[in-house]
């Protein structure tokens, strides 16, 4: 075991597709020569050359498109999107064309097909680099959405999503690309499958559902809490779609107290699919009104500093939440 | 006392108004509704109506004047009446057909905000009210320790601790919470990928059919979960010598068939049932939440294969008003129009107790479920001739295993063998006159 960051996880997952199965490529902005911005596919273009590691012109429409038609004629792309507030161009190519395709050619063709993005703010990056997109895309049968919170599942769960008959959206948590750091078996083939979610801290006292760099967060925040007798469950969901109704349902009947947390906007975020589950089917396991942290509804993630602390949920904000709900 | 007129509010973004027109004067009186003034706003010119009838006593704001929506305009009310002192034009602030964002939602969720416990027992929350109610707890003897004296689930585990002295109290955890497709584990719906890359170009499809369910195979697989959730059943089985009855259909069928009447075993088993039924009235009961409900009754079900699958579950009204060859034209009829489907909705309603033939297909015995809200039902195997110690010599016999599942809320195993001995020894010593 050794421990690497995130980002090296990611590097590390395409490297071992690319060097597995020779229709895997990547295609993005600035993915070869300069190895990407976030030096996810340093040393790639190198190793594969040109043609499995293509730079794109500024077009995410292209990037996708090239994807999918590449991924019908039998290849399995990695479509990089540089920072996930660029994916707006390419959505109707993933909406209409690659998570259709399955379904309405009855799987007699798919799009076996990555794309990547980085998510999230709290890295200076203004209203066009901090955005958390996934909930688009919950909403969408026929496209997987994974957000991994750790390198060992980042890694495990790109090469499943490489491997994936149909279409993945596999969101990065920039933020935690350098700041989280884990181990990750060395020299040793592993996956981890998309679809369940995880308990990555025993509790009894309240259950928090997170996924991403909010899990990181999480985490950190129960121990803070733990100093004052809260024993707080840790859920990372991993896969927001499909949803592993069967994990939340079974932290909830044994902590009958539910916290939702993620950056991206309150309405009509991830969390409202879970905290609805939760009603629909816990509702009798509650012993607290189900409550959400999430980024406040402005359009943008702020780039004035102060503006931009005051979005960000951070592990104090998450501390506080569940010394509320603890309370109640 | 005087009513107020006020500047409406005249759409969403609305927030003044200029009015252009009173249509009445001081003085005049006007009736409820009836126009009594034109304003006009960047958006619309309209009429206001009149919120009362009576005089209008004074008007605030004149023609011209532009003012803030909610703002008085004018009074109106009896002609002598006085008007509450106010300083025109003043904005008026109970505005009782808008209810203003805050009142609506609240500023902090609903975790911030006191539960109370002004009403005895505050807020229950799910949990607690669930647990209250499969425990049988009694929550004023509960300590509430959560917000504002909340009683919490932590609060009914430690209360349940206490009473039951034991180390600690689990709630159970459900094997599945809750049956479908949405809740079967992912890595059953996604399963595990392969290693080798997947073709693009070729259907991927899990080997089996499945069938589309019936409205019949829906209801029966509603009935029997139910029956099994609702009643603890217990099956006691007991065997019968059919010797006697035999010979009667023997020496009867001849006779009656004559009449166009089918004598088939199962009239001998709902007479003797009928006989049983009298013998111990608990068996002919249902259980509600009052008590035991006793039936005067004894309406007979007997569950009927169809040939396209499925059964149905006719039953014979007054059953103990009939005789054998009556339960024998009955049993005929019903089963009959059973299989053609065409019986009346009333025929497969009423039942109190159920007869069901599973020897038909060679079972021997079985654990029946009970037709709710019916106490028991009894099962009948094949009539097999088996070597059976009769007076320490060996005998054949044509023998049936009778199996009874019962309602253990009601009855219990004393009451029920003794049911199901008295259908035996019907049976057995069946006499041929």
């Amino acid at each position: 075991m050794t421990e690497i960051t995130l980002v090296e996880a990611v590097r590390q997952a395409m490297d071992e597709e690319l060097a597995r199965d020779e229709n895997v490529f990547i295609i993005g902005e600035d993915v070869g020569v300069r190895g990407g911005v976030f030096r996810a596919t340093q040393g790639l273009f190198e190793k594969y050359g040109g043609k499995r590691v293509v730079d794109s012109p500024l077009a995410e429409l292209t990037i996708v498109g090239v994807g999918i038609g590449a991924a019908l004629y039998g290849k399995r792309p990695i479509c990089e999107i540089q920072f996930a507030d660029f994916i707006y161009p390419a959505f109707n190519q993933i909406v209409s064309e690659a998570a259709k395709m399955f379904y309405r050619s009855n799987g007699d063709w798919s799009v076996p097909m990555v794309i990547r993005a980085p998510y999230g703010g709290g890295i200076g990056g203004g209203l066009y680099h901090s955005q958390s997109v996934e909930a688009f895309f919950t909403q969408v049968p026929g496209v997987k959405v994974v957000i991994p919170s750790n390198p060992y599942d980042a890694k495990g769960l790109l090469k499943s999503a490489v491997r994936d008959p149909n279409p993945v959206m596999f969101f990065e948590p920039k933020k935690g690309y350098r700041l989280i750091k884990g181990e990750v078996p060395e020299g040793e083939e592993y996956t981890v499958p998309i679809g369940p979610a995880k308990v990555t801290r025993e509790g009894q006292d309240l259950t928090v559902f997170t996924y991403g760099m909010m899990h990181h967060y999480a985490l950190q925040a129960a121990e803070m809490v733990a100093k004052e007798g809260i024993d707080a469950e840790i859920v990372d969901l991993r896969t927001l779609y499909p949803v592993d109704r069967q994990t939340i349902l079974r932290s909830v009947q044994k902590t009958s107290k539910a916290l939702i947390v993620h950056e991206d906007n309150l309405t009509g975020g991830y969390g409202a699919e879970v905290a609805a589950t939760i009603a629909e089917w816990g509702f009798m396991d509650l012993d607290a009104p189900v409550r959400r942290l999430a980024g406040p509804d402005v359009p943008g993630v702020p780039f004035s500093h102060p503006m931009q602390e005051w979005f960000m949920i951070n592990p104090e904000k998450i501390a506080d939440a569940i010394r509320d709900l603890a309370a109640f | 006392m005087a009513t107020k007129v006020i500047m409406p509010k005249l759409g969403e973004s609305v927030v003044e108004g200029t009015v252009t027109a009173w249509l009445k004067r001081e003085g005049d009186s006007v009736e409820e509704y009836e126009s009594l003034l034109e304003v006009n706003t960047d958006k619309v010119d309209t009429e206001v109506p009149s919120p009362a009838s009576g005089t209008l006593l004074r008007i605030l704001v004149n023609e011209d004047e532009t003012v803030e929506a909610g703002t008085i305009l004018a009074w109106i009310g009896q002609p002598d009446e006085e008007i509450p002192d106010e300083s025109p034009p003043s904005k008026q602030d109970d505005l009782t057909d808008e209810i203003s964002e805050d009142e609506i939602i609240p500023d902090q969720p609903v975790t911030q905000r006191p539960a109370g416990r002004d009403n005895e027992l505050g807020y229950i929350s799910p949990v607690v009210a669930r647990l209250a109610s499969e425990e049988n707890i009694d929550l004023r003897r509960v300590e509430g320790t959560g917000m504002n004296g909340r009683i919490t689930k932590k609060d009914v585990l430690e209360y349940l601790k206490e009473q039951k002295g034991e180390e600690s109290v689990e709630v159970p955890i459900w094997e599945t919470p809750a049956d479908g497709d949405l809740f079967r584990p992912t890595e059953m719906v996604f399963a595990r990928q392969e290693d080798e890359p997947i073709k693009a170009r070729h259907s991927i499809a899990l080997p089996g059919e499945t069938q589309s369910l019936s409205p019949m195979r829906k209801q029966i697989a509603e009935h029997m979960v139910h029956s099994k959730r609702t009643a603890p059943h217990v099956t006691t089985v007991m065997e019968a010598d059919m010797s006697r009855v035999a010979a009667h259909r023997e020496a009867m069928k001849s006779t009656i068939e004559g009449r166009g009447v089918r004598l088939t075993y199962t009239a001998y088993f709902l007479s003797a049932i009928i006989t049983g039924l009298k013998e111990v009235p608990l068996a002919n009961s249902s259980w509600t939440e009052q008590g035991i409900q006793f039936h005067q009754q004894i309406n007979l079900g007997m569950a009927v294969a169809l040939p396209s699958g499925g059964l149905i579950v006719p039953v014979i009204k007054n059953a103990e008003d009939l005789s054998l060859i009556g339960l024998a034209r009955e049993i005929n009829d019903l089963s009959e129009r059973a299989r053609a489907g065409k019986l009346q909705p009333d025929e497969v309603q009423g039942g109190t107790f159920t007869l069901t033939n599973h020897g038909t297909t060679g079972s021997l015995f079985a654990t029946p479920i009970i037709n709710q809200p019916q106490s028991g039902i009894l099962g009948t195997g094949i009539i097999q001739k088996r070597p059976v110690v009769i007076q320490d010599a060996i005998a054949i016999r044509p023998m049936v295993y009778l199996s009874y599942t019962f309602d253990h809320r009601i009855l219990d195993g004393a009451s029920a063998d003794t049911f199901l001995a008295t259908v035996v020894q019907t049976l057995e010593s069946w006499s041929s006159s």
